[in-house]
């Protein structure tokens, strides 16, 4: 399809992905495009893998991304971005919380986390481009703002200017006043410098 | 939920396929909504639940919803009930001779496939009620047609008198995107009116109504092949033609947007006449249908020379990436295999569900996981994942309150080789009181010797917590009439001195009551009495620590299965007497741990303790 923008966001249920694909959303419908959002998800809240497919432009027609046709990977764990770098077009950039979270069936020693999940990933030749999106967070006061830092990772990857997702998101927090929104424009901020400072020459 | 605002009619907004039904149902001026959760069909009623003016209950089981919206049509009400694909299996009697009587307000059963499995015991295609029931049958492709379909529905169903069903999938329910809606229409029931050979269903009048639904379904048949709901899209791309409906459609749409398609809105009855004028449109008729292959042999019945599933998977979803490649292997004429499952995976560790931190269940399972000699009859809910690692604990599960026969079956069938293995069954408070109940009184009144562990944790837990007889909150949360399962179980037979209520975090009482109790020639319930942790009764403690010094490697801690338990490093030694020890020495991530203090039970050493040390050790009741 012409004019879709495909982006393929990933983690384990709890993680806030649902949540960043709908304001990701959000920032297409301001754009005026037509958008389908999906999740490939089973009982996630319960540390399952999470998927959730988005794709916009002029007119969407099928909510999945095929494999080898997205346009960006926004990865919140390493070792599940390594699992879903093959939906990525050749050449196309992946964003990558390096955060491992170790699954019971790895601690019980049934099955094993990959040494270097990264490290795989550039060894396929995937573009990737890592930061620590909890230690950000930690940094400005309070884990929940991972999720901020994720989305500042992702916004100059896409084809509206980074203003409207962020808009986006001060529009959610505006509730709960400015102390919070001033916090999520800091955390935006941070994930977009870390997104810029770890780009690879290629990038 | 409470009831807010509904948006304003003509707003354009992002709504899942769920959220966007229920719009719909409100706009149609529905009075009575009721369902049973299930995934991926759940959202419905909870979205409903938030609408202003009309009823919505969570029922006990989707029979009982089907009922109920039975009864509010016969006032001549709109009425809408919803479920997951195995629910119409449980409501598939009402459906069976309300297809007879008809309706009277609007009757409209949205049933939810969840087709690719990622939350149920099967796969099944609900399609197949439509001809079986001679009921009309829906299926919207995206949210703006799940709520365009949703709304038509019940005027559909006024005009014939007839229960529609509205086919979704997870691809429908779970997708979002960007519906406009409407405004809501003022219906006013139009009053019961006495009729008994319409509404008492005996044998003398219901042969009179088989030749009216026959009729019915022939006028359906005639309307399929008029209706704008069934759109013959010409092509350019004669190659191959291709007959579809719901979310395949789009699958076929993006993968060959020059071919002619027959989208099939209104999948029964079928619309033979639109598929033949298809058929002239390219060589090739490809019927491209998630699972089974219903239409691909209705239309080889009907003459037709159709492809479907001799080249596409009969399982999952027929996503761009399985149909595309498929049709080009049809296309030169390459002996193709269907591929087994739409989406392998890639070879990395799995990540299958957990239960939370602190969860009540991981009481039970580890304390199931340390008795020998018991087979042990499951059932379905968060607690089914004590069939998996570290407990390993349930040895069968098939439905919903299956446990309870399952576990007669089990005792009155065993053998010599099974002669000295007790039998226990074990439920949760929503299955047992969705199914269980009626497969409990069968064990007691035919003189089973069962142990039944009753999981009362207040909740549906596997559907994220909806509300039940058991915590006596209504759909909305509103204060609720609430069960007393001892007086209710006491009332099914089981003698007073065999139900005991236990605290599932007190594992020594729970050990003593189960050993005890499986080794009595009676039926027993044992109920653990703790909320989960998605309810408002749940209530967090201090988090705990391991204190790495003291740590020995035992990984007792381990075997509890909680998910804030890690492990930080294994190691193996020789012990003095010659045998090899893998150790595992583990921390708990204090964000995730919740301090319920199961897993400071079993750590011999004493090493976990409380983040801030509040009392010398909490063994029993965490603080
Ligand atoms: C007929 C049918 N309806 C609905 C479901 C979906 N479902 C599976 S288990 C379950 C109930 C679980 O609740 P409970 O028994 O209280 O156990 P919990 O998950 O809270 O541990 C539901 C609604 C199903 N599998 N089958
Ligand atoms: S949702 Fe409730 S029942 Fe399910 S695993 Fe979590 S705590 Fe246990
Ligand atoms: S106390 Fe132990 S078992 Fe309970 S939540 Fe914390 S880590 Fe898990």
């Amino acid at each position: 399809m012409p004019n879709i923008t495909n982006i393929l966001v990933c983690g384990i249920g709890g993680q806030g992905v649902m949540t960043a694909t709908e304001i990701l959303s959000e920032a297409a419908i301001a754009e005026g495009h037509d958008v389908k959002k999906t999740e490939v998800a089973g009982m996630s809240q319960r540390g399952g893998v999470v998927t959730s497919h988005l794709r916009f432009g002029p007119k969407v027609l099928s909510p999945q991304i095929a494999p080898g046709t997205a346009d960006v990977l926004l990865g919140f764990e390493a070792a599940e971005a390594l699992r879903w770098a093959h939906y990525l077009k050749p050449g196309a950039l992946a964003l990558v919380n390096d955060a491992r979270l170790v699954p019971p069936v790895v601690e019980l020693g049934l099955f094993k986390y990959p040494d270097d999940p990264i490290g795989e990933m550039k060894a396929r030749g995937v573009r990737t481009v890592s930061f620590d999106a909890a230690t950000l967070a930690r940094d400005l006061g309070d884990l929940r703002l991972g999720n901020t830092v994720m989305l500042g990772a992702i916004a100059d990857q896409l084809p509206f200017s980074a203003e409207v997702l962020l808009d986006c998101i001060v529009k959610r927090f505006a509730r709960k006043g400015e102390q919070v929104v001033e916090a999520n424009r800091r955390a935006f901020a941070a994930g977009r410098a870390a997104a810029q400072a770890a780009a690879p020459a290629t990038a | 939920m409470a009831a807010v605002m509904p948006a304003p009619a003509a707003s354009r907004l992002l709504m899942s396929g769920n959220e966007a039904v229920a719009r719909a149902v409100w706009e149609a001026g529905t009075k009575v909504c009721a369902g049973y959760p299930g995934t991926p069909a759940t959202e419905m009623l909870e979205a409903l639940s938030a609408y202003p003016d009309l009823y919505t209950e969570w029922s006990v089981n989707e029979k009982v919803s089907l009922e109920v919206a039975i009864g509010a049509s016969m006032m001549g009400a709109r009425a809408f009930c919803a479920m997951k694909h195995v629910g119409l299996n449980v409501a598939a009697d009402p459906l069976m001779t309300l297809t007879l009587t008809g309706v009277e307000g609007g009757l409209v059963i949205a049933v939810a496939d969840d087709v690719g499995m990622s939350s149920s015991q099967n796969e099944q295609d609900s399609r197949f009620w439509g001809r079986f029931a001679h009921v009309p049958m829906l299926e919207p492709s995206d949210s703006q047609e799940a709520c365009d379909m949703a709304r038509y529905a019940f005027e559909l169903s006024e005009e014939y008198q007839v229960p529609v069903i509205l086919r979704l999938t997870s691809r429908i329910c779970h997708v979002k995107g960007l519906v406009k809606v409407g405004e809501r229409f003022a219906h006013q029931p139009k009053g019961f009116s006495k009729n008994a050979e319409r509404w008492v269903m005996v044998p003398g009048h219901a042969k009179r109504r088989i030749p009216l639904m026959l009729a019915r379904e022939q006028e359906l048949k005639r309307f399929s092949d008029r209706t704008p709901l069934n759109v013959l899209e010409p092509g350019s791309d004669r190659r191959v033609a291709f007959v579809t409906s719901g979310p395949a459609y789009m699958h076929v749409r993006e993968s060959f947007p020059d071919a002619p398609v027959l989208k099939l809105g209104l999948s029964y009855p079928w619309p033979l006449e639109k598929v033949a004028q298809l058929a002239e449109m390219a060589d090739t008729l490809v019927v491209v249908e998630e699972t089974e292959p219903l239409l691909e042999n209705e239309l080889k019945a009907a003459g037709f020379a159709a492809h479907g599933k001799d080249f596409l998977p009969r399982m999952g979803e027929l996503a761009p990436e399985v149909v595309k490649p498929a049709v080009a292997r049809l296309l030169r004429k390459e002996a193709s295999p269907a591929p087994e499952s739409a989406t392998p995976l890639p070879p990395l560790f799995p990540r299958p569900p957990t239960l939370c931190a602190s969860c009540p269940h991981m009481g039970v399972y580890y304390t199931l996981s340390q008795l020998k000699n018991l087979t042990i009859s499951g059932d379905i809910g968060c607690y089914t994942l004590g069939a998996g690692h570290p407990w390993n604990s349930l040895d069968s599960t098939i439905c919903m309150g299956a446990s309870m026969g399952i576990a007669l079956g089990m005792d009155k069938g065993r053998g010599e080789a099974d002669k000295n293995k007790k039998v226990l069954a074990v439920i949760g408070d929503s299955t047992f009181m969705h199914m269980g109940m009626q497969g409990l009184l069968d064990i007691t009144w035919n003189r089973g010797n069962v142990t039944v562990l009753l999981l009362d944790n207040g909740t549906v837990g596997m559907t994220g917590g909806q509300n039940t007889p058991a915590n006596g909150r209504d759909i909305r949360g509103q204060g609720a009439p609430r069960i007393d399962f001892r007086k209710l179980i006491e009332a099914l037979g089981v003698k007073p001195e065999r139900i005991h209520e236990v605290d599932p975090y007190q594992l020594p009482v729970l050990f003593k009551t189960v050993r005890e109790e499986v080794k009595i020639d009676d039926v027993s319930v044992i109920i653990t009495n703790r909320p989960c942790v998605l309810i408002e009764e749940f209530k967090p403690f201090k988090p705990y620590v391991v204190q790495e010094d003291k740590c020995t490697g035992c990984g007792n801690c381990v075997e509890v299965g909680c998910p804030a338990i890690h492990v930080t490093r294994r190691d193996r030694v020789l012990k003095p007497s010659g045998k090899e020890v893998d150790l595992a020495f583990t921390r708990i991530d204090s964000v995730a741990c919740t301090g319920c203090g199961l897993c400071v039970q079993p750590c011999a050493p004493e090493a976990i303790v409380h983040y801030e040390p509040v009392m010398p050790r909490i063994v029993v009741q965490p603080v």
